[in-house]
């Protein structure tokens, strides 16, 4: 299946007030891929994320979801091919209760009654919610707005999932949750994250940017130990490959 | 010092009453909404010197409480709050219009008294019925209905939208405000001059906000309608709610029922 595969060509960003955001950046990402872009602040993961949907307009290269490339033409149905989950749920969550945000997209599909009210109901219940669709998404804590914000964008039953950040803010059990809840999907994944240790977890392959370009790209086990790329990109091994310092034993990975 | 925190505690508490199940919430909000229209208007379209026709009105809010079983002491409560924006505009009555025009005895009651007396009692009758209307139907099911009755549907979003942020908007004034009260140690910090800095900054972030907000709708398909799936029924239950309670506005507002009940005693007596 070809429509799961996000291709940037030489992609290349600058802001109106002159930022050269991203520089040259290219990758291929194939179907059923679970991929994290990592780097430090400032590095361009955000604005990455944001072409990946249309949201930004190329200053040069290109972008192609699936069989399309991003242009005005294709830009409905690539958005409904790649779900987005922004950072911060309360940007996602604009509606008055959680069932009608929930209904926001398929709503603006222009899907029947019927058809949005079963993708409503099975999106809250895939992440575990279906006993919030009343409430208010102020009314929710931090994990409950997340998984809300995920149901939001499942219920438009996407191929490509692009999450900035889904691990931010979260207490360690809502954390495990969501990990848990992410690790189940079977779609294209996408993150960004300074999380390391859930990349470890989620994503079989990492891209580093670093100042507007691909420093690595590669699997996340072999970037991880090398500790020399990591430090000139302004970062450091996941948690859990580091020595411990209590009892000074070395991990290796995973438990 | 009265927290921005509480106060917005309380709204939410206003908000779940809004979901609790009464024979008045489970009314189509459009039946509530054009009910306490004719209220409001009733109620303020008084002289100013009335104030015994006045009284019959609090069977309305009464009613409601009792049917919807809203906490009175806490709907009092919130009445009691604005109740000072009232005072100040009817405080100058007094002052001013010192002809007597009632006699209870020896105490000469001036106009000014009662009309202060007519503006708090009004005050308290719309404001009091404004926030039943709140509490036992929700402010976005308010849109929804006013939407219906024809409003632009660019309002009703602008307002949606005001309600969904107002919370999150005082969240984030709340925090700068606090941050900036932690580090003048009491003192003034600096002034009048810090809080236009203080509110650049809101408004900016509220700008970004605003931003990413139009991004998240965007990328779930947003073309510049808003769909909501809502079954209005305005059945049976509606029209007699609505023209009930209408008429009785309507009679009580030209039917002076207190006055009607005396002279029917005293007729009866003598």
């Amino acid at each position: 299946m070809s429509h799961h595969i996000v291709e940037v060509k030489h992609l290349r960003h600058v802001y109106p007030d002159g930022t050269d955001a991203l520089r040259d950046v290219s990758f291929r990402i194939t179907h059923g891929e679970s991929v994290a872009i990592i780097g430090a602040n400032g590095a361009g993961k955000s604005t990455l994320l944001l072409h990946l949907n249309g949201y930004l307009i190329p200053s040069a290269g290109e972008i192609r979801i699936g069989d399309f490339p991003l242009n005005r033409e294709t830009l409905p149905e690539i958005r409904r091919t790649v779900g987005m989950v922004f950072q911060d749920p309360d940007d996602q969550l604009f509606m008055p209760t959680v069932r009608e945000d929930v209904s926001f997209g398929p709503l603006n599909l222009g899907l029947p009654g019927e058809e949005v009210e079963r993708r409503v109901a099975d999106a809250l219940r895939r992440v575990d919610a279906a006993h919030l669709q009343d409430k208010a998404p102020y009314h929710l804590s931090g994990g409950e707005k997340k998984r809300v914000a995920i149901a939001t964008v499942l219920s438009m039953s996407p191929d490509i999932l692009v999450m900035d950040e889904p691990t931010n803010g979260l207490d360690p059990y809502a954390r495990r949750q969501l990990i848990g809840l992410l690790r189940e999907f079977r779609h294209t994944k996408i993150f960004t994250s300074h999380d390391l240790d859930m990349v470890m977890e989620l994503c079989e392959r990492v891209i580093i940017l670093h100042r507007g370009e691909v420093m690595a790209d590669g699997p996340a086990a072999e970037i991880f130990q090398d500790e020399e790329l990591l430090a000139a990109c302004h970062l450091e091994k996941p948690l859990s490959m580091q020595g411990c310092p209590r009892c000074g034993t070395y991990g290796g990975g995973r438990p | 010092m009265l927290s921005i925190d509480g106060a917005l505690l309380d709204f939410k508490r206003l908000d779940n009453l809004a979901n609790s199940d009464s024979p008045i919430h489970r009314l189509d909000p459009r039946a509530k909404v054009l009910t306490t229209l004719v209220f409001i208007v009733a109620v303020v379209s008084f002289g100013r010197y009335e104030l015994s026709a006045l009284l019959p009105f609090f069977v309305f809010p009464a009613a409601v409480i009792g049917i919807a079983d809203l906490p009175a002491g806490y709907i009092a409560r919130k009445v009691a709050l604005l109740c000072p924006f009232a005072l100040m505009v009817a405080i100058f009555n007094p002052l001013f219009d010192r002809a007597v025009m009632l006699r209870l005895g020896p105490v000469g009651i001036s106009g000014g008294w009662i009309s202060c007396a007519s503006i708090l009692l009004r005050a308290s009758l719309t404001v009091g019925a404004a926030i039943i209307l709140l509490a036992v139907t929700g402010f976005p099911a308010i849109c929804r209905a006013l939407e219906r009755l024809g409003m632009p549907p660019a309002f009703a979003v602008q307002l949606l939208f005001l309600y969904r942020y107002i919370f999150v908007l005082t969240e984030e004034g709340g925090r700068a405000a606090r941050a900036r009260e932690l580090r003048s140690c009491g003192r003034k910090g600096l002034g009048m001059r810090v809080y236009g800095a203080l509110l650049g900054s809101l408004l900016i972030r509220t700008w970004q906000r605003a931003e990413r907000i139009h991004m998240a709708m965007l990328a779930r398909g947003f073309t510049g309608a808003f769909h909501t799936r809502h079954t209005f029924r305005f059945g049976t239950r509606e029209t007699v709610f609505l023209f009930g309670w209408s008429a009785l506005f309507i009679f009580l507002r030209f039917q002076n029922l207190p006055q009607l009940l005396g002279t029917l005693l005293t007729g009866i007596v003598s």
